[in-house]
């Protein structure tokens, strides 16, 4: 099945299509991960988005049920140098191309993915189209000009729980967080939970009041998909909590965080999304290599000066995380939970946990204190 | 955090020979390391006992040590130059081993150095595999259950717990040498005694078997602010049991999924912290159970690595420099990526292509061998390919080996299915080929997967290419449309296999890829999957849609590579190709090298302006020259493998630049060749051709036995024989025929009782300069690779010399030669013969070049590419004073049951070099080099042939004056006592007890003297010298040798050594 891959540049690329057939618009971008492709797929943080996958061959290990980041597949397109047809012999459960059919993603192989990632990096992340329909790259281009951007995107609404869900602490619970959902990641839970914490998930649209009234003792504010400017609401919430609670944001969670703080973000030219992004803490000089989905950032330059930054991009220099000066705030741009990706970060689940329990003992926040190394291994 | 101001000079360890399991890896490594030190403003110190490497250059390093490698000599180079800190992580187990043995001495606290890259403590938990066990357990990382023991009733013991099947690893050896499985009692009991001998401290770990388990290692990185990163993840296509290094090898990993591969990670992190590795690299290896995913550590290795070169090469992240930064305190956070500029070397490499590495074996070799893979490495050398797919990447990597392969088709059609199976359970070299074999016999790759264990996903990409080629066939390849062809091309089939799927020739596909518009296109190695632009010209070909190599309209000069290491051909053409770039590079050329092999320096992205890494085939290498359209192409550096190539390039129009092709084949030709002789007043040994077994007896009738037999056109003796009668070359000629079947075998009559000389010279084809006329110890007949040799040369006359220079002149400026070119002399009596013309770079060039402190390939490159001699402004042409010796060593100890023999067959892998004003000092030295110890008293046992009797005797009466009892065979004894000279009667094997072996064996023998009767070896003899190898017995077979010998003992016994660098022989 031949498929057709046109970007917002008028370029057109041609390759062999698997999954569903259609057509498909979305924000093109790519990830250097390696491994991690479901991972990659059920992060509703993808939503809106045609994913290049760098690596020659993906799908080589299968598809296994416990390896999603969510119930579904968010990504509106998938491509790959090589989906090969057979997955190794270890564990998995099923091959890449049905799991994309049964998705209704359509995904494109076959096809120069390193001539194509490098005009993503030279000319930008940008609408994109593809299809098994369209033979003329005229024609969808037509189509890809009239699909909406990613800024100004509001997708994290679309893609939140719509309900409000529990998930008990693994052995004695310590702390109760609201997690307020933009699209979560399973793993980020998980990790809440292993730290002794009940999450209870809250939508996207919910209200400061109805979040506090559940008592959390913490709150955490999730990645997800599209602009964070166009969050006004979410924000308007967020000022509400900040006040009121230790919060510890990722991704999307950080942007927004940064923005109800009074800073402000902008769209990264193509985004960082891999698994091999180092970041110094900025206190300790410890590097840990990140996991990274994201495509917009919060300004360094521009944060007000309750914002202290704590870790820093080492390839491009970009703001990785904050803490507030005096509040138990904190943020960060990468994902600590991993899911695809290094571990180096669990620690900053820990700090969240620290955060708490200093909140509930009445500690005053010390603002110099810094979190420990995030690598140190006594947290992994 | 700023490099460390505490030390002010390091001393570099390098590996030594080239041995199995320890190759030009290390000259790669050592070289960056020795750099980088070096621009950081320390005081560098080499030691190396090995010539043909790059780190040994005397202008890399501040101080450079060609030495011995034993705590003895080690210690008096530190007590000479007082270095402040050793660096023993960039030289092999060689390099780890002796920094231990130093820490043992006391010899560190001594002269207070210390120890950087690895602490004594992190070197002997990652190597004492007791303590590594423990270490493992106490992080709670899973090891195979194991038990350590150190002697016979420990191991049954252990058995006796763990149950076979078990893995035998004894403790601190080389690429697991002495190590094995035992399935049965009978291997278990072999492999016991076998083990124990072979390591140094008596000791080994018998372990719960994994074989068949998948195999992963990981290249992990520490600073010393605990930043860990990995470079590389590699998967084996080849699944436990087989020897990392002789499995076919992939990077990335290909088969576990991120949470596998994450844990995987996690554990590689905390077991460097828990072995306490502070800085540096280092490799760790695991097994997974495909079936219940359980992962254990299998070993680590606290230093750079085989596996880190691979690494370097895979991602374009050079481990041994940044290692060697790390080491005097710099963070990886502080490094610059090489390759972007931009970004800090603190990241881990992300590949958008697959690498595939291939070993290479030398079975040819030694007939005698076990072919079988197992736990102990036997392969020589290896080739590396890129590819944008594995199947691309695999193909690329057989057609790299050079082994008359261009795909999984081997060309010998089908098998039992008894044959098939046997030849897909047990791994040999051969089992890729078999793959091929049992999907075209419509085997399933279930079942293939069962037999091989090889993992269902690589095994389904082996199938995709076989199902491509054999698709071809019946096919026409006029018919073939522009995605046939492109479809086959990405699935890394070769122009030569679709030509023989689509019975036509290589050319003839080639042209239909032209008329189609089907041609590679280069990407590059950028350590980061485009996402950042890349600074370096690092590039392997593909079949896509973007060139990014564009070439530039500088004059630019191709240097063709080596290929794999392989005995005959190894790292003295790397060494030559390495400066021919340098030189170039330093003329104002943009030079651009190709070669596929990561064990080399010629391979690091910095040595030529632009790399590609691609297999030397004619396909391959004229792509590159098509895209990069070459001022000229230098194939006279990379020994046979260029060569090969020279006269198809010449013909398809590219420019060979330097001796033509046609002077190359001028000297390749017996016939030709003798003409050209005759003309020149010089002359060969009697010779001839043939073809069949009766061309051969009619030849050797009128020549007259003994004569030298070999196939024409080979490179390291492959295949010769020195042959006495009818019946042995009738054998010969049937097996010669099948081992090169299109070229004629060469006779020679076999000069006995002759010196040989191996000259290397460069010319312009005008003038001549000679570097140096090498003798060899041994008398004609070894070959020169096996030959201990010196230079100057020892025992002749001032007007041979004359002779063998005037004669060297006259043949340089008759082949026209415009560069380099070896010949080998022999003269017999006041005869002069010459034996052959080399005129091209020589496996002796780099010894020579250190021995007179002039670096010939350099001056060659620039001659080749059209300077004149006299322009160079080389010194005059003079022998060195002091005495350089040249030795060779041997893989035997690999290949048990093989004969330690020498004949006209090259077996050595490497060779060392001595050097001392004092001939016998130096032979001494070069004899500690290479691990042969001569002892200094005890009882000497000789036992020669009729012949040899009488030049025996002054050997005798030397080692009697050097109060060494004597004791003989009958025949030499009796000899012996009609001279007056006293020797004590052993038995030989077959005569009853005790024999000699048993004298050996109860350690009453210190030194063997035998001297064979040529030909097939008696069992006695090979029993002897089996024995000697073993035990550790110095055997010298030829008479010369134990004269050199003789002087080598004398010199230990009389003088005090010394040890001088490099710069201190060349000061003046």
């Amino acid at each position: 099945m031949n498929g057709l891959l046109v970007l917002e540049d008028g370029s057109a690329w041609r390759g062999e299509a698997i999954g569903r057939p259609g057509t498909r618009f979305g924000e093109i971008v790519f990830n250097t991960a390696m491994s991690g492709y479901q991972e990659v797929l059920t992060d509703p943080s993808y939503a809106g988005q045609i994913v290049v996958m760098t690596a020659a061959h993906i799908g080589n290990y299968g598809v296994r049920a416990d390896e999603a980041e969510s119930a579904d597949v968010h990504v509106s397109g998938f491509v790959a140098r090589d989906f090969p047809e057979r997955w190794s012999g270890t564990g998995g459960e099923r091959s890449l191309a049905g799991y994309l059919d049964e998705a209704g993603v359509l995904g494109l192989h076959g096809l120069d993915t390193r001539a194509l990632v490098k005009r993503i990096r030279t000319e930008g992340a940008m609408r994109a189209g593809i299809s098994t329909e369209f033979d003329r790259p005229e024609d969808l281009l037509q189509k890809v000009l009239s699909s909406p951007g990613m800024v100004g995107s509001d997708l994290a609404l679309a893609v939140s729980a719509p309900e409000i869900s529990v998930s008990p602490a693994s052995g004695v619970e310590q702390f109760h967080v609201a997690a307020i959902d933009y699209g979560m990641k399973r793993n980020i839970v998980r990790l809440l939970n292993a730290a002794h914490c009940r999450v209870t998930v809250f939508p996207a649209s919910s209200t400061a009041e109805a979040i506090l009234a559940a008592r959390p003792d913490g709150i955490f504010l999730s990645n997800g998909p599209g602009d964070p400017a166009a969050l006004a609401g979410p924000i308007r919430q967020i000022e509400r909590l900040i006040p009121e609670r230790p919060i510890f944001g990722i991704c999307l969670g950080h942007q927004l965080l940064g923005l109800a703080l009074g800073g402000k973000t902008f769209k990264l030219k193509f985004g960082h999304r891999g698994a091999n992004h180092p970041v110094a803490d900025v206190v300790t000089g410890a590097v840990a290599i990140t996991s990274q989905n994201h495509g917009f950032a919060v300004d360094p330059d521009r944060l007000p000066p309750e914002i202290v930054p704590t870790h820093r991009n080492l390839n491009d220099g970009t703001l990785e995380g904050f803490r507030h000066a005096t509040l138990p705030i904190l943020a960060a741009q990468f994902h600590p939970e991993s899911a695809p990706g290094p571990r180096d970060s669990y620690g900053l689940f820990h700090d969240f946990v620290r955060s708490m329990r200093e909140a509930e003992e009445g500690v005053s926040r010390m603002p110099a204190a810094s979190s420990p190394p995030a690598s140190s291994p006594t947290h992994s | 955090m700023p490099r460390r101001t505490d030390i002010e000079s390091i001393l570099v360890i390098g590996s030594g020979p080239i041995v199995i399991g320890q190759a030009s890896e290390f000259d790669y490594s050592g070289t960056q390391a020795v750099r980088a030190l070096r621009k950081e403003g320390y005081r560098v110190i080499l030691v190396n006992s090995n010539p043909a490497t790059i780190m040994t250059d005397p202008e890399l390093a501040d101080a450079t040590y060609v030495e011995p490698l034993t705590p003895e000599y080690l210690e008096l180079i530190v007590e000479k130059e007082r270095p402040d800190a050793i660096l023993p992580t960039v030289g092999g187990q060689t390099a780890l081993n002796l920094a231990l043995a130093l820490a043992d001495r006391g010899i560190l606290d001594k002269w207070s150095v210390k120890l950087i890259g690895a602490n004594e403590h992190a070197v002997r938990l990652a190597e004492d595999r007791e303590l590594f066990k423990q270490a493992m357990l106490e992080i709670g990382a899973h090891v195979p259950r194991s038990g350590t023991a150190r002697s016979r009733e420990e191991a049954e013991a252990i058995v006796a717990k763990i149950g076979l099947p078990v893995v035998i690893r004894p403790s601190f050896t080389l690429g697991g040498s002495g190590g094995g499985w035992a399935r049965t009692r009978e291997e278990f009991e072999a492999n016991i005694a076998f083990g124990l001998s072979e390591s140094p401290v008596h000791e080994v770990l018998i372990e719960e078997s994994v074989e068949g388990w998948k195999e992963f290692e990981l290249e992990v990185m520490r600073d010393t602010a605990d930043n860990v990163i990995i470079i590389c993840s590699i998967e084996n296509f080849d699944a436990m049991g087989v020897h990392t290094g002789d499995s076919i090898t992939v990077a990335p990993q290909m088969t576990l999924s991120d949470r596998q591969y994450q844990e995987m990670r996690d554990e590689a992190k905390a077991v460097i912290r828990k072995i306490g590795v502070d800085t540096g690299g280092s490799n760790i290896q695991f097994a997974v159970d495909p079936v219940s995913g359980r992962r254990v550590v299998i070993e680590m290795n606290p230093r750079v690595s085989r596996s880190s070169a691979l690494a370097s090469k895979a991602t374009g992240f050079p481990i041994a420099k940044i290692a060697a930064l790390l080491a005097v305190g710099y963070l990886l956070d502080e490094i610059p990526n090489d390759i972007t500029k931009k970004t800090p070397a603190c990241f881990e490499p992300s590949l958008d292509y697959v690498v595939v590495k291939i070993p290479r074996w030398a079975f040819e070799k030694f007939p005698r061998a076990d072919t079988r893979l197992s736990i102990q490495m036997k392969s020589v050398g290896e080739a590396m390919a890129i590819g944008r797919t594995f199947a691309e990447a695999m193909g690329k990597a057989i057609r790299s080996l050079e082994i008359g392969r261009d795909g999984l088709d081997d060309g010998r059609g089908p098998m039992t299915r008894e044959e098939l199976l046997a030849g897909l359970r047990v791994p040999t070299w051969e089992r890729i080929f078999h793959l091929r074999r049992a999907f075209v016999s419509g085997m399933s790759l279930e079942e293939i997967a069962k037999h091989t264990r090889i993992d269902p996903w690589f095994l389904d990409a082996v199938r995709r290419m076989v199902e491509e080629e054999v698709g071809l066939r019946g096919r026409r390849v006029e018919d073939l449309t522009r995605e046939d062809l492109r479809r086959a091309k990405r699935l890394g089939l070769s122009d030569r296999s679709m030509g023989r799927a689509l019975d036509c020739d290589e050319a003839a596909v080639r042209e239909a890829r032209r008329r189609t518009g089907v041609l590679p296109v280069y990407k590059t190695i950028d350590t980061c999957a485009a996402e950042f632009e890349a600074e370096t010209p690092y590039f392997y070909s593909t079949y896509e849609d973007e060139n990014e190599s564009i070439r530039t309209d500088r004059k630019k000069i191709v240097v063709l590579g080596g290929g794999p290491n392989r005995i005959g051909q190894g790292i003295e053409f790397d060494y030559c190709c390495v400066h021919a770039c340098y030189a170039l590079s330093e003329a104002g050329f943009e030079t651009v090298m190709i070669n596929c092999n990561p064990e080399t320096v010629s391979t690091d992205y910095d040595t030529s302006d632009r790399l590609y890494f691609e297999p030397l085939t004619f396909e391959d290498v004229s792509a590159v020259l098509d895209n990069e359209r070459p001022d000229g192409v230098l194939v006279q550096f990379g020994g046979q493998t260029p060569l090969k190539l020279a006269r198809s390039l010449e013909a398809a129009g590219y420019p060979i630049m330097g001796t033509s092709p046609e002077s190359i084949d001028l000297a390749e030709d017996r016939g030709r060749f003798g003409k050209l002789l005759g003309r020149l007043g010089l002359r060969a040994p009697e010779h001839a051709e043939a073809r069949t077994g009766e061309e051969a007896l009619e030849a050797a009738r009128r020549i007259g036995y003994p004569i030298m037999v070999r196939p024409s056109y080979v490179l390291g003796g492959r295949a010769m024989a020195v042959v006495f009668d009818d019946a042995h070359l009738t054998r010969y000629m049937a097996s010669a025929r099948e081992s090169s079947p299109e070229h004629p075998v060469l006779i020679d009559r076999f000069l006995d009782d002759a010196f040989e000389y191996d000259v290397d010279a460069l010319s312009d084809g005008k003038d001549t300069w000679i570097g140096g006329i090498q003798q060899h110890i041994e008398e004609a007949g070894i070959h020169s690779g096996d030959s201990f040799s010196v230079l100057p040369a020892w025992k002749v006359g001032p007007e041979q010399l004359a002779e063998i220079r005037e004669a060297t002149r006259r043949l340089a400026v008759a082949l026209q030669v415009r560069g380099l070119m070896n010949i080998q002399f022999a003269t017999q009596g006041k005869t002069l013969y010459v034996l052959e013309v080399n005129p091209r770079a020589s496996r002796t060039v780099p010894f020579v070049s250190k021995a007179i402190g002039v670096p010939m390939a350099r001056a060659a490159a620039l001659l080749a590419a059209g300077r004149s001699l006299a322009s160079l402004g080389l010194p005059e042409e003079r022998d060195p004073v002091d005495f350089f010796i040249k030795a060779p060593v041997f893989p035997f100890k690999k290949f048990p049951g093989e004969d330690t023999l020498l004949g006209p067959e090259m077996k050595s892998t490497g060779e060392v070099m001595a050097i001392s004003p004092r001939f016998g000092d130096a032979f001494a030295k070069a004899c500690a080099a290479v691990g042969t110890h001569l002892p200094t008293e005890g009882r000497a046992f000789l036992t020669v042939n009729p012949y040899d009797k009488t030049s025996l005797l002054p050997i005798a009466r030397e080692l009697a004056d050097l109060k060494f009892a004597l004791c003989a065979t009958e025949g030499t004894a009796a000899a012996l006592a009609a001279a007056g000279i006293p020797a004590e009667r052993v038995l030989k094997v077959n005569e009853g007890h005790p024999n000699a072996v048993e004298e050996m064996r109860a350690g009453r023998i210190q030194l063997v003297i035998n001297t064979p009767l040529g030909g097939a070896s008696h069992y006695d003899e090979a029993a002897i010298r089996a024995a000697a190898l073993a035990l550790g017995i110095p055997c010298l077979t030829t008479l010369s040798a134990s004269a050199a010998a003789v002087e080598g003992i004398r010199a230990l016994q009389e003088e005090r050594t010394g040890v001088a660098s490099l710069q201190e022989y060349h000061r003046d």
